[in-house]
C-alpha cells in the first residue's frame, strides 16, 4: 500500500511540529524518517497512524483518504519505542490481542500466533510474561503483535532506541530481512543516521517540522541538499571562508566553486568529510593546507587523525589502514592536507 | 561460624527495634486479650461467642462491610479515574476532599447521615415515602461504611492509574480494540490488584468501624446490631471475659478474610514477578 501525505501541518500550542509537509511513500518501501528530537518525525508517524489529528492536510493510503478514520479503523501496525506490551498478558495473548478483539476463531488464532512467534524467533516463549523477557525479545513480541492483524502499513517509532548496541544491530538486520519477506509498506522513525542508512531504502531527513531532503540513502549521503543534512549525517569538518569569482578561499588554499561567479566577495561555509581528505608529507600545489598532527586513534577499521591547521582550525581525517601504514603518522608531525571534495553552502541557506 | 558481611549495616538493631514496637503495639495487647478470654471454660467461651445474637452481629458486620467495600470499589475507581484522567477547575480541591473521611470523627459522619436520612431529613423526605429507610436500618450502616472506606480505594487506585502508560491504550487502539474492549481487556486487568487492595482496606476499615455505625443503626439486636457494639454491650454489663471472647472471634475472622484477599491479590499480580 502506498502512502501519500499531503500538506500536513500540526501545531502544539505555539510550537509548530509539522509545517506543510508532503511526502509520497511507495508501496512496499522501507522508509526512514530521520531527524533530531523536535524535528516532527514522530508527530508525522503518529498522524499517519491516526494517533494524532493533523490541523490541516490529509493522509491517503492507496488513493483513499484515511484522515477521518480513527486509529483502530486504519489497519495500521504500530510499534512503540518502549514496546507498550500488555504486562498482564502472556506473550501469546499479547500477539493474539488484535485477533481476540475481532473475535477470530480460536484455532485460527493458535495457528497465526505460532506462525508469528516462529517468525520473530520466540517459539516456546508464548507462556512467558513480558517482564520475563529481555528488551530485544519484548520488541520482537511488539512487532509480532503489530503484524498479527495483517496491517496495511507498519509504523515503528524509534523501535530500537531503548536497546543496547549489539541487540540493536541484530534487530536492524533482522527488520531488513523481515521486510524483504513481507513487503508491507514500512515507515520507521529514528534519530540515528547509521540506522536509517543501514535499514531503509528511502531516507527522509526532517528538521523543525520540515522535510529537508528525501531520497535513497546513497543519494542523500552523496548529495546532501543542505548544510543541515550534511551536518546531521555526521563527522564533517566545517570551514568558514570567503567566496568570490568561482573560488572558495579557505585559510591559504583555494577550491573551485563555479556556481558563484560574482566578483563581490562573501562569507560561505565549506564542508569536508573526514574520509575525503588526503594527507601528504609534501605540499600538493596550492590545494594543500599545512597542518600539525594532534592525536591519532588507530583502533577500529578506520584510523582517526585529529589535526590543527596553522590558522588554528581543527580538522578530522579518517585514514584507511593501508594509507596509515604508508604514511605512519605520529602526533606532533607536520603534514599537508588536501581536501578531495568540498561542499560549499552560502550562509543564507542555513543558520544554526 | 564466619559472619558474612551485609551490604546494609545495622540489620540487628533495626530488626530489634521493629520487633519491639510490634510487640508493644500489637502482640502484647492480643496476648492480654487471649489471657482474659482464657479465664472462661470452653463451654462458657462458646456460650459467649456463638449465641444467635452474636452470630447475627458477625453476619451483619461482615456482610455490610463487604457490600460497602464493593460499592467503594465502583465509586472509588470512578473517582480516581476522573481525578487522574481529566484536568478541570477545582480538581485539586476535590482531590483533597477525598481524604476528609480519614480526618473526620466518624461519630460526626454517623450523626450527619442519620439526620439526613430520617423522615424529615434532606434525603429522607424523598426516600422514606418510597419505602427506603436510610436511618436505623442496615442500609444506613452500609452508607456510613461507604463513607469511611471511600478514601482507601481512591488512594490505592490513583497512583496505579497515574503510572499506567497511555501507550498501552494506544497500542490496543492500533490493534483494533474499541474503547470498551480496551477498558476491559487492558485497563481493568492492570488495575485489578490495586482494586483488590482497596477492597481489602475498605473492608477491614468497615469491620472495625464503630463510631458512625452506632449513631445510624439504632443497634437493634438481630437487626442492626454490629459485632463491635455487642462487645461494648458486654463491657457495660462488666462481662469482660465474654467481651474479649467475642473480640477474639471477630479478630480471627478479620485476619482470615484479609489473608484471603491478600492471597487473591498476590495471585492476580503474578505476572509482575
Amino acid at each position: 500500500m502506498s502512502i501519500s501525505i499531503r500538506n500536513v501541518s500540526k501545531r502544539f500550542g505555539a510550537f509548530t511540529a509539522l509545517n506543510n509537509v508532503s511526502l509520497e511513500v511507495g508501496s512496499g518501501s522501507l522508509l526512514a524518517l530521520l531527524g533530531p528530537s523536535g524535528s516532527g518525525k514522530t508527530t508525522l508517524l503518529r498522524i499517519i497512524a491516526g494517533l494524532e489529528q493533523a490541523d490541516t492536510g490529509s493522509i491517503h493510503v492507496q488513493d483513499s483518504d484515511v484522515s477521518q478514520l480513527s486509529a483502530r479503523e486504519r489497519e495500521v501496525g504500530f510499534v512503540f519505542q518502549h514496546y507498550a506490551l500488555f504486562k498482564h498478558m502472556s506473550v501469546f495473548e499479547n500477539v493474539a490481542f488484535g485477533m481476540r478483539v475481532r473475535h477470530t476463531p480460536n484455532d485460527e488464532v493458535q495457528t497465526r500466533v505460532n506462525e508469528l512467534l516462529h517468525l520473530v524467533r520466540l517459539e516456546g516463549l508464548g507462556s512467558r510474561y513480558p517482564s520475563e523477557l529481555s528488551g530485544g525479545q519484548r520488541q520482537r513480541v511488539a512487532l509480532a503483535r503489530a503484524l498479527a492483524v495483517k496491517p496495511r502499513l507498519l509504523l515503528l517509532d524509534e523501535p530500537f532506541g531503548a536497546l543496547d548496541a549489539k541487540v540493536r544491530q541484530e534487530l536492524r538486520t533482522w527488520l531488513r530481512r523481515l521486510h524483504e519477506e513481507m513487503h508491507v509498506t514500512t515507515v520507521f522513525v529514528t534519530h540515528d543516521q547509521e540506522e536509517a542508512f543501514e535499514v531503509a531504502d528511502q531516507v527522509v531527513v526532517m528538521r523543525q517540522g520540515n522535510i529537508e531532503q528525501a531520497g535513497s540513502p546513497q543519494d542523500v549521503f552523496d548529495h546532501p541538499a543542505t548544510p543541515f543534512v550534511m551536518d546531521f549525517l555526521g563527522h564533517v569538518n566545517v570551514f568558514h571562508g570567503r567566496l568570490e569569482a568561482g573560488q572558495m578561499h579557505l585559510g591559504g588554499i583555494a577550491v573551485e566553486y563555479p556556481e558563484y561567479q560574482q566578483t563581490e566577495s562573501r562569507d560561505a561555509t565549506a564542508y569536508v568529510r573526514p574520509h575525503e581528505v588526503e594527507l601528504h608529507r609534501s605540499p600538493q600545489g596550492d590545494t594543500s593546507l599545512s597542518v600539525r598532527v594532534v592525536h591519532v586513534n588507530p583502533a577500529g577499521p578506520v584510523i582517526r587523525v585529529r589535526l590543527l591547521s596553522a590558522a588554528g582550525a581543527a580538522l578530522n581525517v579518517d585514514l584507511s589502514p593501508g594509507q596509515y601504514g604508508e604514511l605512519k603518522v605520529r602526533p606532533g608531525e607536520d603534514l599537508y592536507a588536501t581536501p578531495k571534495r568540498v561542499r560549499v553552502f552560502l550562509p543564507d541557506d542555513y543558520s544554526i | 561460624m564466619a559472619k558474612s558481611p551485609r551490604v546494609l549495616p545495622g540489620f540487628e538493631i533495626s530488626l530489634g527495634y521493629t520487633l519491639t514496637v510490634l510487640t508493644l503495639l500489637l502482640v502484647l495487647p492480643l496476648v492480654a486479650c487471649l489471657f482474659k478470654a482464657a479465664t472462661l471454660t470452653p463451654a462458657e467461651f462458646l456460650g459467649a461467642v456463638w449465641t444467635k445474637r452474636a452470630v447475627a452481629t458477625y453476619m451483619l458486620s461482615f456482610g455490610a462491610s463487604a457490600v460497602a467495600a464493593l460499592i467503594n470499589v465502583l465509586i472509588g475507581l470512578l473517582l480516581a479515574w476522573v481525578l487522574v484522567r481529566y484536568d478541570f477547575y477545582g480538581r485539586r480541591f476535590l482531590d483533597a476532599l477525598i481524604d476528609l473521611p480519614f480526618a473526620l470523627p466518624t461519630a460526626v459522619a454517623g450523626l450527619v447521615y442519620s439526620a439526613l436520612l430520617v423522615k424529615n431529613g434532606w434525603y429522607g423526605q424523598f426516600l422514606v415515602p418510597l419505602g427506603i429507610q436510610g436511618a436505623y436500618s442496615r442500609l444506613g450502616i452500609v452508607i456510613v461504611l461507604v463513607f469511611v472506606g471511600l478514601p482507601f480505594v481512591v488512594r490505592t487506585v490513583q497512583p496505579v492509574l497515574e503510572s499506567l502508560e497511555g501507550e498501552a491504550e494506544e497500542a490496543a487502539a492500533m490493534l483494533g480494540a474499541s474503547r470498551w474492549q480496551t477498558m476491559w481487556r487492558v485497563l481493568f486487568p492492570a488495575l485489578q490488584p490495586s482494586l483488590m487492595t482497596g477492597f481489602a482496606l475498605s473492608f477491614a476499615r468497615g469491620l472495625g468501624e464503630y463510631g458512625s455505625v452506632i449513631f445510624i443503626s439504632g443497634n437493634m439486636p438481630f437487626k442492626t446490631e454490629i459485632a463491635p457494639f455487642l462487645i461494648v454491650a458486654r463491657l457495660e454489663q462488666f462481662a469482660y471475659a465474654e467481651a474479649t471472647a467475642i473480640a477474639i472471634v471477630l479478630m480471627g475472622m478479620s485476619l482470615a478474610s484479609l489473608a484471603l484477599v491478600n492471597w487473591l491479590e498476590r495471585r492476580s499480580r503474578r505476572y509482575a514477578s
